[in-house]
């Protein structure tokens, strides 16, 4: 059998192509964009990008309505927009199976906040299984839909950033063709209105007490016994911590960590001298096993924070001293936006009016840091546009005369689209300006509902946003050039002072956008140089200063942008060709 | 054998992934076990980033940790820096000679420290290489990664025409030949 290195993410989707998964739907967002961008490459599988992950996760309970094997992916805050439609499918139950696949970020590499997926999973009662390795995720992927079947509920695939974004060795397998379900009409299952809904809930506790009981038979929960002075209860990478650490000790791996199978925890337990339980983020096995009145160590010497390690594990458990060089203290490199990217043009326009902005998610909230500083607030998604609203109807039109909501193109496809439609609706005079850069950016391009091509790269109707706010009643819209500083600065001022709403939709394509030529290159003229530090102001990663003052621009960094240039008031900036 | 492991340190955009995939297709057509582990999402927007490589008979933890680095390749001299506590005490450094300043360092809130690979030679053994002049003349200066690719594969264990072999499968078939002269210009260095 063939042998392949796989991402985490990619073994995913290798898995749900074995297990004859025939349609998904997700929303990007790391550590779980390339799952889809995995499964579009085999054609047995419809694949698809929604709005949101809300209209994901029920696109593919309608497919397993239907009766066929059905997935949506998301991050970890994704599972939040798609609450609403999970913690009802899990009364529904599944026709061909149904898997979701969360991805969590302990250590937040790329994320508002830390959220542990095993929480909303235990609300929802929907079973979670956790992989440790790219083998294991292709594995339980399968084994997932087996489980979603056999007891007729939705399952969670729970992976986190180390394990989505970690590659290992993955034996392929064929995959298997499963029949369709026959489709027949059943409103007592289907239609969760209350008089349903109430005798489903029984069988839904019937269904985690079945899978908790049978959980000792599951292949995916097993016990390794070794030395016996010393027991682990762990899963996922954590497990992996504890082989690097402890590779003689006694180890329950739990591959299911929803529901738990209570009795083999109890005899686990009862077979070591001292129990650890080694979880990421919160103690959600430790609580259930300790309310069973067994004595474990966990978040005692574990913490609710961050991503583990083994050398966490050798210093809080075995108090190693660890025989290491002290780290250098060097300047710390945050992320930035890139050379040539559209959203420094326009924070800089807004930086220099002063104007606050109530912020969004995408790589445009990197304008929270200096120099740029325009950025105020970050929720969530498509929550720019709320959040200024809410602060005019607390501190009335005139407090936001000096504020915008700065939203992506993508996000406010997700969700600011509703978020508008309350501004239309209850009269607010504020401004949005949508960040038109015609793609999902931070999470490496995906397209969305608005350019115009499916994540299966067919051309589609591509959503025309003047046109949309048009439809709301929007009366005042304007389109920039996001380059075009002089408009931009003009149409700011008059919109923000306008006590109506308005719109400005500032365009220009990520400049790390598939197919984006830039003809030209910035490039510094040393004796017209004043040194004046006008050009450095936004903060461009091309542009230093040189020991004597002037201006330096690296050119294999330079996309050509002009912004310096736009900037610079001495002619000392010039565009040659590339 | 014991684990091998291996660090790629840079600045997002300096194709450390593109490295990793050559390193992790090696690793595996030699037969071993491995583990990569890397950053993707906004941490790739110009910040520091970090891949790590792991490869053995059987490998459980797929990042590699403070004091454990065989090798340790830096696209940059400040990455280099940041990381170098990861070697072991024994560890070899291949550096990139070349700065990037942190935006930290571009608004005045920091500066870039000198003598960077001087200092790091005192406690370690560090192999340093202009790669991006290098790159420069081969014609392309986007290949500058694979000729600090080629000085450290002298440090692992996989020949010359291995390592050719899996260039030609591994990166976009247009750029197969560049590439190619690129690992050698660092191999043969």
């Amino acid at each position: 059998m063939e042998k392949k290195i796989m991402l985490g993410n990619e073994a995913i989707a290798r898995g749900a192509y074995e297990a004859g998964v025939k349609v998904s739907s997700a929303y990007p967002g790391t550590p779980s964009t390339e799952i889809s961008e995995n499964i579009v490459k085999y054609g047995e599988i419809y694949s698809e990008w929604a709005p949101n992950e809300k209209v994901a996760m029920e696109v593919a309970i309608g497919a397993s309505i239907s009766g066929v094997r059905a997935m949506a992916s998301m991050k970890h805050v994704g599972v939040n927009v798609a609450a609403d439609p999970l913690y009802t499918v899990s009364y529904i139950g599944v026709n061909g199976g149904l898997v979701l696949v969360a991805a969590d970020d302990p250590g937040l590499y790329s994320s508002q906040n830390e959220q542990d997926t095993r929480c909303v999973a235990r609300a929802a009662m929907v079973p979670v299984l956790e992989p440790s390795d790219s083998q294991e995720a292709k594995d339980f992927m399968k084994y997932a839909f087996e489980l979603s079947e056999k007891y007729d509920t939705p399952v969670i695939l729970r992976t986190t950033t180390r394990l989505a974004h970690s590659q290992g060795v993955v034996t392929l397998e064929d995959r298997v063709e499963i029949e369709d379900k026959t489709y027949e009409r059943n409103p007592a299952k289907n239609v969760m209105m209350p008089g349903n809904a109430i005798k489903r809930h029984v069988y839904v506790e019937q269904r985690l007490n079945d899978m908790a009981n049978d959980g000792a038979d599951m292949p995916i929960n097993r016990v390794e016994m070794g030395d016996t002075s010393i027991g682990f209860i762990t899963s996922g990478i954590p497990y992996q911590y504890v082989k690097e650490v402890c590779p003689n000790a006694s180890v329950l791996k739990l591959g299911m960590v929803h529901p738990l199978p209570r009795k083999m925890i109890e005899e686990f337990a009862s077979k070591v001298d001292k129990l650890y339980i080694f979880e990421e983020l919160e103690p959600v096995i430790e609580e259930q096993v300790k309310s069973w009145g067994i004595k474990a160590i966990g978040k005692e010497i574990f913490t609710v924070q961050g991503e583990y390690s083994a050398n966490m594990l050798r210093k809080n458990l075995l108090g190693e001293a660890l025989d290491v060089n002290e780290a250098a203290n060097v300047p710390a490199r945050p992320p930035i936006l890139c050379p040539g990217c559209p959203h420094r043009s326009v924070y800089s326009v807004m930086n220099k009016l002063k104007i606050h902005a109530a912020g969004d998610i995408g790589c445009y909230t990197l304008g929270a840091v200096a120099p740029l500083s325009v950025v105020d607030t970050t929720v969530c998604m498509g929550a720019s546009i709320s959040t200024l609203h809410g602060m005019e109807k607390a501190k009335g039109k005139d407090y936001i005369k000096n504020w915008v909501a700065v939203i992506g193109d993508s996000t406010f496809m997700h969700t600011g689209v509703n978020s508008l439609m309350n501004m239309v609706y209850n009269k607010s005079t504020g401004t949005v300006v949508i960040l038109d850069n015609s793609t999902t950016g931070m999470t490496g391009h995906q397209d969305h509902a608005a350019t115009g091509k499916t994540l299966m790269g067919e051309p589609t109707n591509a959503i025309d946003i003047v046109a949309l706010c048009k439809a709301m009643g929007i009366n005042h819209i304007n389109v920039v050039d996001a380059f075009d500083t002089e408009k931009l600065t003009q149409v700011l001022k008059e919109e923000t002072q306008r006590e109506e709403l308005s719109v400005i939709i500032t365009k220009a394509p990520c400049v790390l956008l598939k197919g984006n030529v830039f003809p030209n290159k910035c490039k510094p003229v040393s004796e017209k140089c004043k040194k004046c530090g006008l050009c450095l102001k936004p903060g461009c990663p091309a542009l230093t200063k040189a020991e004597d003052g002037t201006i330096m621009i690296d050119e294999t960094m330079c996309n050509g942008c002009g912004l310096c240039k736009q900037l610079c008031k001495f002619d000392a900036i010039e565009t040659v060709q590339a | 054998m014991t684990t091998k492991n291996i660090m790629i340190v840079g600045v997002g955009g300096q194709g450390t992934l593109l490295t990793s995939r050559i390193l992790g297709n090696i690793i595996l057509q030699g037969g071993y076990d491995v583990k990569l582990s890397e950053v993707h999402g906004m941490a790739q927007r110009g910040g520091s980033v970090v891949t790590f490589v792991r490869y053995g008979e059987n490998v459980a933890e797929p990042i590699v940790e403070a004091g454990q680095a065989d090798v340790l390749i830096a696209f940059e001299r400040l990455e280099a820096l940041r990381y170098a506590h990861f070697l072991k005490k024994d560890g070899v450094l291949i550096v990139n000679d070349y700065r990037i300043d942190p935006i930290t360092v571009v608004t005045g809130a920091a500066t870039y420290p000198d003598n960077i690979l001087e200092d790091l030679s005192k406690q370690y053994k560090v192999i340093s290489i202009n790669a991006m002049e290098e790159a420069k003349k081969l014609g392309n200066p986007k290949t500058f990664n694979v000729i600090v690719l080629g000085l450290a594969a002298k440090h692992m264990d996989f020949s010359e025409e291995e390592w050719l072999k899996v260039i030609e499968n591994t990166v976009p078939p247009k750029t197969v030949e560049i590439n190619k002269k690129a690992f050698k210009q660092g191999f043969e260095n």
